[in-house]
């Protein structure tokens, strides 16, 4: 965007996040990953313009680092409004960036032109968190799983092979093709969602708070289903969520982010069992768990931590 | 003009083409437009007259022998004149809607889907065209262009562009940012593609509808202009017939007749189509009942059933039954008799999935069940009054002192026309009778209650000053403001981050200890439940299907579904094992 804020502060070393001293294993890892990373985010910067004329823009995301290697689930847990959606925006090319670098398979794809943009929509999708507004309710299931393999030069005959392929693979009949996304559940919508992603074989899919909209029981089966098609095809996600308990049980390694600067990363057991940094640690007693009695103690353990300082 | 309209609802998918033949609006006015088109179309087969050939002995002659309308005062005949000059004003008006749709729709997709100058440029020259009067514009540009019908059509067609712009405009800007364009454009979708994939398949059904309104009112101009005599000379129109027989009205006044005939069935059949293809293309049934019926519906005497076991002081659901009304006229029951009790200060969780009836179970308890729906059976008693049956004033008086409400969504729940106070203080006035500045003094009492800082400051916000969590703890604060007995609570946290539901929980936990209030939590979050509540209750497909104390039922849970429900709880389920490289070779 304004060339002046890339330039003025890529000489600087990471302002935060990456030089933290909770992220050992992060600073470390990112020249290690240069040789087998699949997507290397370093230093990301995204800004918004500010509201009314001349006002300042908005920071949402101030150098952000973070790798991904092939077939790895990279759990990116944050509040609302930290900007864990915008790094997948970023990534997705959906959001112009500011600063920094995002690398895939070895290539620039931060400026990216158009062309080459869509050329990599063959290797990086999006699955998004709401099934009710990412499919669009006029075109049959069909026509929507069949627009990215068109959109890549598929023959309308050999698509609809892949499709009834694609259905079988998220479980779901293969006469869905010719109905409506009204006609499904939350659940059967984000199916159709993974599949429509799935569909010319990405190599990484932002997985953008895909089972939050979802019931408990339903997002349990999609999380497996998503973790299944891992084993089975290398893809790697990027899983976005607010829900710590979510980014455990689906990602190898969990960074979690705090207004839009990364606080910690680790292995998903350590950074969700124990976590270091004091943001990480106020996530997890804060989330209630289905046992009263444990859950009297993690009240106690937050209020003692975290209420007295508060008022 | 109706063919097109036909036409392009073919492709849509069949339900939409069994609407339209199911629609007798549709169909009848579709069918006459087919009728009149197909006459104009094939005027020569239809008649062998000359519609130009003047015979002056025939002039105003009767009708009779292959002259079904007589002559006219130049001695044409009226039929062939009739159906030549519909090729000319129906011609005129397809004209006019072509030039429309081609500027208007094309601007309007570029400047709804860019955004940016291109929008700011094009709104601003649209609303220019827009404040001119187009009767006097065209009246100048024949003056200037000469009298020829079509190129009055043409220019009328630029006149009436900005309606398609803007209805375009407004429906793809409101698209923009759905996600599945965004998904379209991350799948490498060309812009172009998307527009006509994505975006045009929304706004065609308002294009179509759009299209019958401007032809019908492009005919109604045309011949506006042709009956004062602005017409093009000889060219035989319907409204230059009318001007004709206007001069002869004293000598023959059925002249009149026929060509005001012709304008007026056509243009009431297409304004019919296009109200009839609103319906058709919108997909608006008829809504539920609604209103008085409903209402008096609703309105079943409460069963008396033999009491199944000690009713709970405070809130006792017994048998309760939810049925909503559909279009059809039947009806679907959603809560399939529902036993629920709350004592006073304890707190109870009603636990299920979307869809299981939970928070319609609630609802009926505030007496506030959505449009259509209706307590089929059963009995509520709050604090010793029936609620089911009850009169809307025992209700309100019901509400506020005895139960109170906090929604899921606080946001959408505030006024954003109101600020903070307006919202607390209004009810206090209303329901308690206080004056303004005890009104004032209390609500800021209520917000220091619910632990918000800057309590003056808050009073003075509005809703979109604060943060959610903020938010939440405002409507709290006014339901707590008249000191109800029981609080109902929809989902209360579920819109919340976590660590604002840590501290709305702890507030809410608080409150209910001090105020000894009962709590009805609706909540799909068993570790909400196991925070707040002290005795749960689990729903499935409109029925209870276990309820039991917190600490036994999630820790031993007897009903199979509640034990699917915790078991999809992953707060015991192990992390994923470190990544390890794949195999060479798998993909």
């Amino acid at each position: 965007m304004t060339g002046t804020s890339q330039d003025g502060r890529s000489g600087t070393a990471f302002p935060s996040g990456p030089s933290d001293p909770t992220d050992g294993s992060g600073t470390a890892r990112t020249h290690v990953a240069d040789r087998d990373a699949l997507l290397d985010v370093r230093d990301l910067r995204v800004s918004y313009p500010g509201r009314g004329w001349r006002a300042p823009r908005v920071r949402v995301l101030d150098g952000v680092s973070l790798w991904i290697r092939p077939g790895e689930t990279l759990g990116l847990v944050g509040e609302s409004g930290s900007g864990k959606s915008t790094i997948g925006r970023a990534v997705l090319g959906l959001v112009p960036v500011a600063g920094g670098t995002i690398t895939f398979d070895g290539e620039r794809v931060d400026n990216a032109s158009r062309r080459r943009r869509r050329e990599l929509s063959r290797d990086v999708q999006v699955v998004f968190q709401d099934p009710y507004t990412s499919l669009n309710p006029s075109l049959l299931i069909g026509d929507t799983l069949a627009e990215p393999l068109l959109a890549q030069g598929v023959s309308a005959r050999e698509a609809r092979g892949t499709v009834a392929d694609l259905l079988d693979r998220v479980a779901l009949p293969r006469d869905t093709v010719h109905r409506l996304p009204r006609e499904f559940s939350g659940g059967q919508r984000q199916r159709v969602a993974i599949a429509r992603a799935l569909a010319i074989s990405p190599r990484l899919i932002v997985c953008d708070e895909p089972v939050s909209a979802l019931d408990l029981t339903t997002q349990r089966t999609v999380m497996d289903l998503l973790t299944d098609i891992q084993e089975r095809t290398g893809v790697a996600y990027l899983f976005v969520s607010h829900d710590l308990s979510v980014v455990r049980a689906v990602s190898h390694r969990v960074a979690v982010i705090h207004r839009g600067a990364i606080v910690e990363s680790g292995d998903a057991d350590t950074v969700t069992r124990e976590p270091e940094h004091p943001y990480t640690q106020r996530l997890l007693l804060s989330a209630p768990v289905a046992d009263p009695d444990r859950q009297r103690e993690r009240r106690a353990e937050y209020e003692r931590r975290f209420h007295a300082d508060a008022s | 003009m109706s063919a097109p309209a036909a036409e392009a609802t073919a492709p849509r998918r069949s339900g939409t083409v069994r609407r339209f033949l199911t629609n007798p609006q549709a169909v009848l006015s579709c069918l006459v437009l087919l009728v009149i088109a197909g006459l104009v179309l094939f005027a020569p087969l239809v008649t062998q007259h000359d519609p130009n050939a003047a015979e002056l002995s025939d002039a105003f002659g009767p009708p009779g022998g292959g002259h079904p309308l007589g002559f006219d005062s130049a001695g044409r005949d009226v039929w062939a004149r009739l159906l030549y000059g519909g090729r000319n004003t129906l011609g005129g008006a397809a004209l006019a809607v072509a030039v429309a749709l081609v500027i208007g729709v094309p601007t309007g997709l570029a400047a709804g889907y860019h955004g940016g100058w291109f929008d700011s440029l094009a709104s601003w020259w649209v609303n220019l065209v827009m404040a001119l009067p187009a009767m006097v514009v065209l009246l100048a540009s024949r003056a200037v262009l000469g009298s020829t019908v079509w190129v009055l059509m043409v220019v009328l067609g630029v006149l009436v562009a900005p309606s398609f712009f803007r209805l375009v405009r407004g429906t793809v800007a409101g698209m923009r940012g759905e996600p599945y364009v965004d998904a379209a454009r991350v799948f490498g979708l060309r812009d172009s593609r998307i527009i006509a994939r994505h975006v045009l398949v929304v706004v065609r059904a308002p294009i179509i509808i759009q299209v019958a309104l401007v032809a019908g009112m492009a005919i109604g101009l045309q011949a506006g202009l042709e009956f004062l005599g602005i017409g093009s000379g000889s060219l035989p129109t319907w409204g230059a017939m009318l001007n004709e027989a206007f001069a002869n009205i004293h000598r023959e006044p059925l002249l009149m007749l026929w060509p005001g005939l012709a304008l007026g069935v056509t243009s009431a059949a297409l304004v019919l189509l296009a109200s009839a293809l609103r319906d058709v293309l919108e997909d608006r049934g008829t809504g539920p009942v609604t209103g008085r019926r409903a209402r008096r519906a609703a309105a079943d005497p409460p069963t008396t059933l033999e009491e199944a076991g000690e009713r709970a002081d405070l809130l006792s659901v017994r048998d309760l039954a939810v049925a909503y009304t559909l279009s059809d006229g039947t009806s679907t029951e959603v809560v399939h008799g529902v036993d629920l009790d709350v004592r006073r200060g304890e707190a109870l969780g009603l636990v299920g999935q979307s869809g299981s009836g939970k928070t319609q179970t609630a609802f009926s308890v505030l007496g506030l069940l959505p449009e259509g729906g209706r307590v089929s059976r059963g009995s509520v008693l709050l604090d010793g009054t029936e609620v089911v049956g009850a009169a809307e004033r025992t209700l309100r008086g019901l509400r506020g002192d005895t139960v109170a409400y906090v929604p899921q969504e606080p946001m959408s729940n505030l006024d954003p026309a109101f600020t903070v106070g307006d919202h607390l203080t209004e009810p206090l006035r209303s329901k308690l009778g206080l004056s303004r500045a005890r009104a004032r003094e209390r609500a800021l009492e209520l917000l220091r209650q619910v632990e918000i800082p800057d309590p003056a400051r808050v009073m003075a916000s509005y809703p979109h000053q604060i943060s959610g969590g903020m938010a939440q703890r405002v409507l709290i604060a006014g339901a707590i403001s008249c000191d109800p007995d029981l609080l109902i609570a929809d989902e209360p946290t579920t819109a919340l981050d976590v660590t604002v539901q840590a501290e709305v929980l702890a507030l809410l936990r608080g409150l209910q200890e001090e105020r000894g209030m009962g709590v009805l939590l609706v909540t799909h979050n068993l570790g909400v439940v196991a925070d707040l509540c002290d005795r749960v209750a689990v729903m499935r497909e409109g029925r209870i299907v276990e309820v039991g104390a917190t600490a036994d039922l999630l820790t031993g849970p007897r009903d199979p579904y509640t034990r699917e429900l915790l078991d999809a709880v992953l707060d015991d389920a192990p992390a994923r094992a470190p990544w390890r490289p794949r195999e060479v070779g798998t993909r």
